[in-house]
């Protein structure tokens, strides 16, 4: 199993020029990831945290005012190492849909509501395939059988599906020709826990049947503890820490990530839990040295000058903070 | 300033306090015969709308016989939970008087709200009972002040004189964690999210409320801020005596904050009864199965078996029998046909055959409602 998609110190900014009033808003900042093949690989973060704009960059779906102003993205497609900025439109067109697909934040609003459902599934799949209608009908009438998606909604408009059924229509759609790369921006967030816990469901059968590698970025940790093999962790732009889902959960390392960790409630006690002080920053004017220093209860006068860089504390653990790099160079010292 | 009523039975208030100082409790009227000590007095309250398709007209029960207490002695989280389209928001929307009940009682401090009239809804009842809502930005206008409302709302309420609002209000924001210095002649783009709830929360605590109803407050917000407002209104509860109906879909902030906890499905209270019985040991099947669906962080705990969906809300909302007999693991011949009772079991309320009464008497009063 190789890389399927890297990034090298990315850096994506959103620049706006209005009325002389020049704003930098640096929304990716040096990110460097590997994705493997097969795997399910989370990332998390709060909104504004910057996960929303490296997904646009990884799909290499973005317009001005977004410009990667820095590093590359990086497809290893058959073996091929193709660069994300050296695409044409028609090798990017051929790309979508067969083998790299997107599951779009709201997506439950994406089907066209004055067309059934089989007819939705027909527009996309004879954009990609030479397919009669008939053939469509019966390709899309095995792919929903094989999901446990029920007959009947073939012949259903959009709006007489419920949110959930909805959204798993959508990951039909966005699978159906079997990528090999799936993203997915919060699948899951407008939903309700048991349609939720149906929705993941199906994201896994579509993962583990093709052994697709999907990208799954939502802010609820409870969602990767159940679906992601990786988690990734982002806080204002910057990759704080990354880990197998197991380590995260259980022995993280990064400050922010502990926060986040222990603050989600659980059905198990209801005493008091802390929430994380003040509140994430603007990425127009992003803090000195380490971005969570003020907020960060460990902080240290090195944690605002100078920028943590990502270290690998542990085989495979990586992240990117003063006070653990300090702790770990004292146990090695002893 | 006496008040006029249009209850047909209850004397009006008294009127409320003079200088929005005083105690925040107005006494109860005592001769209506009617239960004491009683907030908010919801029994067997029914919505119904009609869809018409056609020539035909479906009549479509949002909130299905609702029967809810909450007494006015020991404030209290009531939280509401269940999935979208449960009728959390429409029974909500009836208990704020912004939309008619069909049919049933909905009383709150022994006046049926819907025969409030329009005036004292304004003079009186919207002092006693605030509302929160899910997106605290569609609250406030874009363009206006964030620091403006307060002021208003102190105004128009009469709870403090020009003079003394601003330390009035600055009072009420620092119960929420903020300062008037924070957020003086911002604009709501320039708060977090978390900052512009936290204001819209105090807006509504400037009357000096007995009840927020609270419409997701948190499912806008992130988990980092989501934990410090539902911190937030365990505090006010304990330290402003203000009761507090909190709606949402996300069991475990329930679970954290309620004392007592209702889950509805398809307009139907199915479980109700304390928090910790209720989420830690469920016995309606609907509520075990929301039970098992929270994501825990352990990765011991996944998900192993898998579930059913409802594939179109309205056979579900139309349906004859119990409404989950159609997802229902432990589904029984009896439930397709008939609608289960209320029956106290174990200390709460729970709507299904599975159970029988057992007597014991709950902590809660629960009028059972005559069922066929």
């Amino acid at each position: 199993m190789g890389t399927i998609i890297e990034t090298n110190n990315l850096r994506a900014y959103y620049i706006t020029n209005a009325y002389g009033v020049e704003r930098t808003v640096k929304a990716v900042d040096d990110i460097t990831l590997r994705i493997q093949e097969g795997e399910v690989y989370g990332i998390a973060g709060e909104s504004g945290c910057g996960k929303s704009t490296l997904l646009r960059v990884l799909l290499n779906a973005y317009d001005p005012p977004l410009t990667v102003v820095g590093g590359e993205v990086v497809y290893h497609l058959d073996g091929e190492r193709v660069n994300a900025a050296d695409m044409t439109e028609e090798q990017q067109r051929d790309l979508r849909w067969r083998t790299i697909s997107y599951i779009p934040q709201g997506s439950m609003h994406v089907l066209n509501p004055v067309r059934r459902i089989r007819d939705s599934f027909h527009d996309f799949i004879s954009a990609h395939r030479d397919v009669s209608k008939a053939e469509s009908f019966a390709l899309t009438a095995n792919y929903l059988r094989d999901l446990g998606l029920p007959e009947k909604v073939l012949a259903s408009y959009p709006h007489q599906l419920s949110g959930g059924m909805r959204q798993r229509v959508t990951i039909a759609l966005a699978t159906i020709l079997w990528p090999k790369l799936i993203f997915a921006d919060e699948p899951t967030t407008a939903l309700d826990v048991v349609v939720q816990r149906g929705v993941i469901q199906m994201l896994k059968d579509v993962q583990q049947n093709e052994g697709s590698t999907l990208v799954l970025i939502t802010h609820d940790i409870g969602v990767h503890a159940n679906l992601a093999d990786r988690i990734a962790i982002l806080y204002a732009g910057k990759l704080v820490e990354e880990a197998a889902t197991q380590t995260i959960l259980e022995s993280p390392r990064h400050p922010y990530t502990r926060f986040l960790i222990e603050s989600l409630p659980s059905l198990d006690s209801r005493e008091e839990r802390l929430s994380i002080p003040g509140r994430p920053p603007a990425l127009d004017r992003p803090p000195s040295g380490c971005r969570f220093h003020e907020r960060c209860p460990l902080a240290k006068d090195i944690c605002k000058t100078i920028e943590p860089a990502l270290i690998e504390i542990a085989p495979k653990h990586f992240t990117a903070c003063h006070v653990v790099e300090e702790e770990l160079s004292h146990a090695s010292a002893v | 300033m006496p008040q006029q009523s249009d209850g047909p039975k209850t004397p009006p208030p008294a009127p409320a306090r003079q200088d929005g100082e005083g105690s925040q409790r107005l006494p109860l009227p005592d001769s209506s015969g009617g239960p004491r000590g009683v907030l908010l007095q919801i029994e067997n309250l029914s919505k119904v709308f009609h869809i018409r398709q056609g020539f035909s007209s479906q009549e479509f029960h949002a909130v299905d016989k609702a029967s809810i207490v909450i007494d006015s002695d020991k404030p209290e989280i009531f939280a509401v939970v269940g999935e979208s389209g449960s009728g959390k928001t429409t029974l909500a929307k009836m208990v704020l008087g912004m939309e008619a009940a069909s049919e049933g009682i909905l009383r709150y401090k022994n006046r049926v709200i819907n025969d409030i009239s329009s005036k004292e809804m304004k003079t009186w009842f919207y002092r006693e009972v605030q509302p929160v809502f899910q997106d605290p930005f569609a609250a406030f206008s874009p363009l206006k002040r964030i620091d403006g409302y307060l002021f208003e709302t102190a105004a128009n309420y009469k709870m403090a004189n020009k003079k003394e609002a601003p330390r009035y209000i600055n009072e009420v924001l620092s119960e929420v964690g903020l300062t008037l210095a924070e957020i003086a002649g911002r604009y709501p783009n320039e708060l977090s999210g978390g900052q512009a709830q936290r204001v819209a929360i105090a807006r509504a605590l400037l009357t000096k409320p007995s009840l927020i109803v609270a419409d997701e407050p948190v499912s806008m917000l992130d988990a980092s801020l989501r934990m410090s407002i539902v911190n937030m209104f365990r505090n006010l509860k304990d330290h402003s005596e203000v009761s507090v109906i909190y709606i949402t879909h996300d069991l475990a902030t329930a679970f954290y904050a309620g004392d007592r906890i209702a889950v509805m499905l398809r307009g139907w209270i199915v479980e109700m009864g304390p928090t910790e019985q209720v989420l830690g040991n469920p016995l309606h099947p609907y509520t075990q199965n929301l039970k098992t669906s929270i994501p825990s962080i352990r990765s011991s705990d996944a998900w192993n078996e898998k579930i059913d969906l409802a594939v179109i809300e309205t056979d579900e909302y139309t349906r004859t029998g119990c409404k989950f007999a159609g997802r229902c693991p432990a589904v029984m011949d009896i439930c397709h046909d008939n609608i289960p009772p209320n029956v106290q079991h174990q200390g709460r309320s729970v709507k299904c055959f599975l159970y029988e009464d057992d007597g014991a008497p709950t902590s809660q009063k629960v009028a059972t409602p005559a069922l066929g």
